[in-house]
């Protein structure tokens, strides 16, 4: 026991954390850094979930590509176009709120977060009616599929599976993103967040990001093949 | 008592390593506080808790009564298979048998096994951290985990899958059992592996202590880290390819269905785009473990750390560009072929500069025969079988023989089983004293071993024999001259049984009324060994540790053994005394 | 039949057989090298070194690395891999490459059972005949799911997909049978999915002939429809005798009213025997799996009236 010599290490609270950072931290700055980098690292596996889907589509467009060319025809691309411009605002307006958090300036950041959701919302609204008349028509997937407008063409209902399934995934991850900002709100409406503490904000934004640019890969993908 | 003949600066740096001296001992003679009893009491403190080490706890319950299930299916398999078709299960039943059996062991027990449970247990402790990066995000895996196991669990009791763990479209578009639930369920285990993964990979960033560089990382990290990359890339394609089987089954999308221009052999490209690095997210943190142990019970500097820790890198990275091996014989182009066929020989190669090492590291070690030991040596001795027969099975002509042959059931029990759960059996022997600050008989879990030992070398390697003979798999009922070789690798299957039932009890009871032994039982120099009790405080450690050496310099620090402990304080005997 | 067989391999009695084999020892010798090799060195090194009491205040004194040593063990094996992938690439070119002169069989495969369609337009059900030292390619394709034709004495396994039709080839060298088996999960008896390979000298595959391209003359319907019964594999679901299988056995169905999954019943007379071997899944009997292969395109009219006679026979309308 003699020569257990004192250990030679930082002591505990050597200097003290503020309650925004969570016990097994450092500090701030180690916070900030590790939630960045886990969400990009989150995002990493979003942009290959989302590749299973695009490979998907690359394979099936190159077997047939004329069922591409013809089903995407019955899509209305300038309601696509209106959703991307929406999508694109809406990144703009989450990038806003962290910039003026970072200046204090809560209430401006505040309201550009609600500006953000509405633009959420409006994106899922013109989605709902685009579904819904598709839903009306039969241009549904797979064996659901009833549609007599395309009789030329192979397989058209697989086109609409695609379609489905690439912006009924991208659909969800709006959601998804339109509940963690509602949560944002509150937590800024309670004034959780100021220049010094941002993190959840900061790595949402990302996340918006990245569901706002796989938007703007489906949008010509989708309603522009031509 | 060894001469030393070092440096004498050396020798002064060892009562460094003694550092996990207990504040106080409890009444049981546990070190207080420790994380079992002092993170909060009661089922629901468990349940709520985010605590990298009792989530690990948590794991190795789920996990392990998977395994159970998971053997009892592969007893069952070996039992029909004492003679030809209908000693106890008609077909149906032998192929939900072997798809469950299949699909418990690789989704619910072995994938999530090492990374989960002893990952979560020991790499915060190695590296010195607190704890892992986002130990709320960490809890949420393992209710995730149980959403999904539930899924599989109900697979299980309704109609179970009888599609083969694989889920070859358009068998499994087609059969009427219950396939959906059980890929929904991987479908959701995967997001647990993937929060895992993305734990893992900023903890080791971000939380390493202070002086914890990469290269005084232990080769356990570095294992786990590559893993996680693989979680991490991998598990999403899979996460969307069983996703595209459901929609398949359900909506008939028609992208793997031939009638809607579609193709099943599509789907095989995606499975084993996942599957394929998957068998390396199963086997490197056992190579992590062995590294460990290896360099543990032989007190010897592991031999080419850095070539060690770097073919990790290397096996995750090239095992993206390898999975066309699985379909040698579905039709690729010749091209394809080629180019798979190479790069599996490449993938190859790190795995061998790692047994050379490691050989090569017992060279003048001090070689203790502990039990995990004997766990580490078995690891060196079967995967080296299994590892040369992958060689067989990469070599295009010999595979076309080969393939869905008992050969290949071999190949991959000598790998997962020879390999990874040797490993992870091993490490589970390694760390119990500091999960649970008891050890278990020695005795008995040395037979457990024995058992364990014999009964696998006669099961599998006898059906390498059978596979090269021609003998199917996926085969309730067989050929009349297969019939020996059958009932021969069914007996060492029940042998094995024997030894792994002897095991859990053994490590069971060493958990509740093992005798308390004090911090550094092996005499490691690890950080979790060196400066963290036996179970370590609910902090880990009493102080950030200072890294002072290396994870392995024995050459430069005589590791303290801190072994038996009787109730009494740090004891810890001066090393050269 | 399994004269050349030994102990890690079955007979081998096709040309490309001896390749594979010889990369095959090749392997097994290499990897008994480097097995012994480790094995040998754990075992030296852990005996000699074995821990001794109070070892423990030993330093570590092995070398923590050497160049040397890594780049030995990178090199060879590498090396060793290469020589390996040539070889193996090298025989599956000519496993992939069927010569010019070989002769054609069409492949077909669904649950659960092999039919073959030879040049000349006779078929058989789960067994193949071939001539020996002729060269023979097999055109495969699947009625259902994956299938995958094997032969281990032949060294030869492809697998059989629905949506295309896939090419392997193989020269039998010897006489004899051989197994034929499904290597690709397909379902409930996925292992009961065997043939055989029958190969022939070449007078005995010509008297062969002659006997498939026989159709019945000089027997009668129900004789020649017994003969059917075998050699289409009817046998291998139906009984005659009222013992159960698969399929619902013919003894007695002759005019019965047959219940269905449906809850209609039907009488069984010409007509719906027909249909059963043409379309066996317009009409599903009680109790029973729908498993039943279509005959469609492997049975003549002749040959469907010749079974037709013998189920009547044997199922009770004969008389
Ligand atoms: C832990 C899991 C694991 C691991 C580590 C491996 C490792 C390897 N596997 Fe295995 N494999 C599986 C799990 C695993 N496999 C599974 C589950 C399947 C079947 C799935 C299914 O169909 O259900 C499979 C199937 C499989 C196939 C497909 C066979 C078929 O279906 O036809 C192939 C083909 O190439 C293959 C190759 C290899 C190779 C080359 C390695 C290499 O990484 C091995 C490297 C190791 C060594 C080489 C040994 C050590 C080195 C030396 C001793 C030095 C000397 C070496 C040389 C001279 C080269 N494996
Ligand atoms: C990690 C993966 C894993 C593990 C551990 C095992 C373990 C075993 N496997 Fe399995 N196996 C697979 C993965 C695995 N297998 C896969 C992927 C397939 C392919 C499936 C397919 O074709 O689709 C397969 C297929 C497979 C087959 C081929 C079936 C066929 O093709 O027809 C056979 C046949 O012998 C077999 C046997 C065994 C045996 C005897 C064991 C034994 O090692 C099991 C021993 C274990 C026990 C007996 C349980 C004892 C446990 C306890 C007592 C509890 C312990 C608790 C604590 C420690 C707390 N397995
Ligand atoms: C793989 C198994 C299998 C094979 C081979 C098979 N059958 Fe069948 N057969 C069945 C099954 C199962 C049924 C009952 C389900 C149904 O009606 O389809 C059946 C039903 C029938 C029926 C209707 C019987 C009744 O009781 O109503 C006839 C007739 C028949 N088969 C004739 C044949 C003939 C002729 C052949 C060979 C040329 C043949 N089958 C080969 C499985 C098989
Ligand atoms: Cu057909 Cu297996
Ligand atoms: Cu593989």
């Amino acid at each position: 026991m003699a020569d257990s010599v004192a250990p030679a290490a930082t002591t505990e609270h050597a200097h003290s954390h503020p309650d925004y950072v969570q016990h097994h931290f450092h500090d701030a700055t180690q916070q900030r850094e590790s939630s960045k980098f886990g969400m990009w690292v989150f995002l990493v596996t979003e942009v290959l979930f989302f590749g299973g889907l695009f490979a998907a589509y690359a394979i099936y467009h190159t077997w047939h590509p004329e069922t591409f060319h013809d089903a995407h025809k019955v899509l209305d691309w300038r309601l696509g176009m209106l959703n991307t411009f929406v999508l694109i605002t809406s990144s703009l307006t989450f990038a806003l709120s962290i910039r003026y958090l970072q200046v204090d300036k809560v209430k401006v950041a505040l309201y550009n977060l609600i500006a953000t959701f509405v633009l959420a919302g409006t994106f899922m609204v013109v989605k709902y009616f685009e579904y819904a008349h598709k839903f009306h028509l039969g241009q549904l997937p797979g064996k659901y599929y009833t549609y007599t407008g395309l009789e030329e063409t192979v397989n058209p209902h697989v086109f609409f599976s695609i379609y489905f399934m690439m912006t009924g995934l991208h659909g969800l991850h709006v959601l998804i993103g339109m509940g963690v900002i509602v949560w944002l709100i509150v937590r800024t409406a309670k004034g959780h967040f100021h220049s010094q503490y941002y993190n959840p904000v900061e790595v949402s934004g990302l996340y918006w990001h990245l569901v706002d640019l796989i938007w703007i890969f489906l949008f010509p993908l989708l309603y522009l093949i031509a | 008592m060894a001469v030393n003949n070092s440096a004498t600066t050396t020798v002064q740096d060892a009562p460094r390593s003694a550092l996990a001296v207990p504040a106080s001992r409890d009444s049981k003679g546990l070190p207080h506080p420790n994380y079992l009893s002092d993170g909060g009491k009661g089922l629901w403190s468990w349940l709520t808790t985010v605590d990298h080490k009792r989530i690990g706890i948590m794991y190795l319950i789920v996990v392990m009564a998977m395994f159970f299930v998971g053997g009892i299916y592969a007893l069952l398999i070996r039992a029909e298979h004492f003679a030809p078709g209908g000693q106890l299960m008609n077909a149906d039943q032998y192929n939900q048998a072997f798809t469950m059996h299949g699909a418990i062991m690789t989704f619910l027990f072995i994938i999530p096994s090492i990374p989960a449970i002893l990952g979560n247990f020991v790499l915060p402790l190695q590296i010195g951290a607190k704890d892992v990066a986002f130990p709320r995000l960490n809890l949420a895996s393992w209710y995730v985990y149980m959403f999904g196991a539930a899924f599989a669990v109900y697979s299980l009791v309704t109609n179970a899958a009888d599609t083969g763990w694989t889920f070859y479209t358009p068998y499994s578009t087609e059969t009427g059992t219950a396939v959906i639930s059980m890929t929904l369920g991987a479908f959701i285990l995967g997001f647990s592996s993937i929060f895992t993964g993305i734990n893992f990979i900023v903890t080791v960033h971000k939380l390493r202590a202070p002086g914890m560089t990469w290269f005084k990382m232990p080769l356990m990290v570095w294992a786990l880290y590559a893993t996680a990359i693989i979680q991490v890339l991998a598990t999403p394609i899979l996460g969307i390819t069983l996703l595209l089987l459901i929609l398949e089954r359900v909506f008939g999308v028609g992208i793997f269905d031939p009638s809607m221009g579609g193709d099943p052999v599509l789907y095989q490209h995606f499975f084993w785009f996942y599957s394929h690095p998957a068998v390396y997210i199963m086997i490197l943190p056992g190579m992590g473990i062995i590294s460990d142990l290896i360099a543990t019970f032989s007190h010897r500097k592991i031999f080419g750390y850095k070539f060690v820790a770097f073919s990790s890198l290397a096996i995750a990275l090239v095992s993206f560009i390898v999975w066309g091996h699985h379909m040698f014989t579905s039709g690729q182009s010749e091209f394809a072929v080629m180019l798979f066929s190479f790069i599996t020989f490449m993938v190859g190669i790190p795995s061998a500069i790692k047994v050379f090492n490691w050989t090569t590291t017992l060279y003048k070690g001090s070689i203790s025969f502990s039990v995990p030991m004997l766990y580490a040596l078995s690891f060196l001795f079967k995967f080296t079988i299994g590892g040369l027969t992958g060689i067989f099975l990469g070599a295009l002509s010999v595979d076309i023989h080969l393939h869905d042959t008992y050969f290949i059931v071999a190949h991959f029990h000598y790998v997962m089983v020879g390999g990874t759960v040797m490993a992870f059996v091993g490490g589970l022997h390694y760390w119990w004293p500091k999960m649970f600050g008891r050890m278990y008989n020695r005795t008995a879990a040395t037979i457990a071993w024995a058992f364990v030992f014999v009964g696998f070398n006669v099961t599998f390697f006898t059906q390498f024999i059978l596979g090269s003979q021609g003998m199917p798999r996926r085969y309730w009922t067989f050929p009349e001259e297969f019939t020996r070789l059958h009932g021969f690798s069914s007996w060492g299957a029940m042998i094995m049984g024997v030894g792994f039932g002897l095991m859990a009890i053994t490590l069971a009871w060493a958990a509740f009324r093992g005798r308390v032994v004090g911090s550094n039982p092996w005499g490691a120099l690890t950080l979790e060994w060196t400066h963290a009790t036996s179970p370590p405080e609910p902090h880990n450690f009493p102080a950030t540790p200072d890294v002072a050496h290396g994870p392995y310099d024995y050459d430069k620090v005589i590791p303290r053994v801190d072994e038996p402990a009787n109730a009494g304080v740090g004891h810890a005997r001066p090393a050269n005394a | 039949m399994d004269t050349t067989a030994t102990f890690w391999l079955p007979s081998s009695a096709s040309t490309i057989a001896n390749e594979v084999d010889g990369l095959f020892m090749f392997l097994v010798w290499m990897s008994t090298f480097f097995f012994v090799l480790i094995v040998a060195g754990t075992i030296l090194f852990i005996t000699k070194w074995r821990r001794k009491k109070g070892d423990v205040g030993r330093l570590d004194t092995g070398p923590a690395h050497n160049s040397w040593l890594e780049a030995t063990w990178i090199v060879v094996p590498t090396l060793l891999v290469l020589v390996i992938f040539f070889w193996g690439f090298r025989t599956y070119m000519k496993m992939a490459v069927v010569p010019g002169n070989a002769m054609e069989v069409k492949v077909t495969g669904q649950k659960w059972f092999w039919s073959f369609t030879y040049p000349e337009g006779t078929a058989t059900v789960n067994e193949l005949v071939v001539p020996v030292d002729t060269p023979v390619k097999l055109l495969m394709s699947s009625q259902d799911v994956i299938h995958s034709f094997f032969v281990p004495s032949f060294r030869v396994k492809k697998d059989v997909l629905p949506n295309r039709y896939s090419v392997t080839w193989f020269e039998a060298t010897q006489v004899g049978e051989y197994h034929l088996f499904c290597a690709e999960y397909c379902g409930t008896k996925h292992s009961e999915m065997i043939g055989t390979v029958r190969v022939l000298s070449d007078s005995d595959y010509k008297a062969w002939e002659e006997e498939a391209m026989f159709s019945g003359e000089g027997m009668s319907m129900a004789e020649y429809g017994e003969r059917l019964y075998t050699s289409k594999a009817c046998v291998t679901c139906h009984s005659v005798d009222g013992s159960p299988g698969n399929g619902p056995t013919w003894q007695g169905i002759w005019g019965h009213n047959q219940p269905m999954t449906d809850g209609s019943s039907v009488t069984v007379d010409e007509n719906y025997v027909r249909e059963s071997i043409l379309n066996p899944k317009a009409k599903i009997v009680a109790g029973y799996q729908p498993v039943m292969p279509t005959y469609q395109g492997l049975l003549s009219d002749k040959e469907i009236d010749a079974l037709v006679a013998y189920i009547k026979e044997v199922g009770g309308g004969g008389e």
